[in-house]
């Protein structure tokens, strides 16, 4: 269960990233974020994300035009 | 993570484009960047310097974006460079771009700006291009270093990406 969830549906590049960064920074070490976005081009950014600051992607799943992430911060 | 100043990566981008088209590349990867534990430069040299004002009023050129199309009622509608000359379409065409910023959900110039000054990037205006147009450093926004080449190449030597925008 994520303990705080981002609405990125409907922004563009880069605010889904931008949004979700600015999220993580107020949460604990542990913490998950969940984070909806109808942006295609999220899923390969929260994985390049995830990949350079060392957060943790829980889970990358598509449901028609939603596109769901969980990140662990670490 | 910024565990320690040796391991952070770092990125300069020089910006020298002042229309609204051209502010978003240097904007988009600089915050993402920085987003992303980078330690970004933004050096604003002759018409980038525009990006930097206090009142931003920026504009789209058909006039050297050949390749320019418009989104219109379902079809594209192409600006060759010719349609520059023609009075009112560069105007025409900022209004087309500012309504389909909103319309896509793509953030605006003036947001991402303060994401950039949010997430600490140094933001560093040309001494030189200042003087040449005769700007001052209150036409600026608060917290922009001055400074020149020789600053830009010290942040450069040591920076993973240089880009040139």
């Amino acid at each position: 269960m994520a303990d705080q969830t981002l609405d990125a549906k409907g922004l563009n590049c880069p605010l889904p990233i931008l949004k979700a960064k600015k999220a993580l920074k107020g949460m604990q070490a542990g913490q998950v974020l969940e984070v909806l976005s109808t942006d295609p081009g999220s899923v390969a950014d929260f994985a390049a994300f995830c990949n350079q600051t060392g957060n943790e992607l829980l889970k990358s799943e598509t449901a028609g035009d939603v596109y769901t992430f969980e990140i662990k911060k670490t | 993570m910024l565990d320690s100043s040796d391991n952070t990566k770092k990125m300069s981008i020089i910006v020298t484009k002042g229309t609204l088209d051209w502010a978003y590349p240097p904007f988009i990867l600089g915050t993402t960047a920085a987003a992303m534990d980078v330690e970004v430069t933004m050096f604003f040299t002759f018409y980038g310097l525009q990006l930097l004002k206090k009142d931003l009023d920026l504009k789209i050129s058909t006039l050297g974006n050949p390749a320019m199309e418009m989104p219109m009622m379902g079809m594209h509608m192409k600006m060759p460079n010719i349609v520059s000359a023609i009075p009112g379409v560069d105007r025409m065409a900022t209004t087309m771009m500012k309504n389909l910023i909103k319309k896509k959900g793509v953030a605006s110039i003036p947001d991402l700006r303060e994401a950039a000054i949010e997430s600490d990037i140094k933001m560093v205006a040309c001494q030189m291009t200042l003087d040449l147009f005769e700007l001052e450093q209150k036409d600026l926004i608060d917290g922009i270093t001055l400074g020149g080449a020789a600053t830009y190449m010290e942040g450069a030597l040591e920076s993973d990406i240089n880009l040139y925008i």
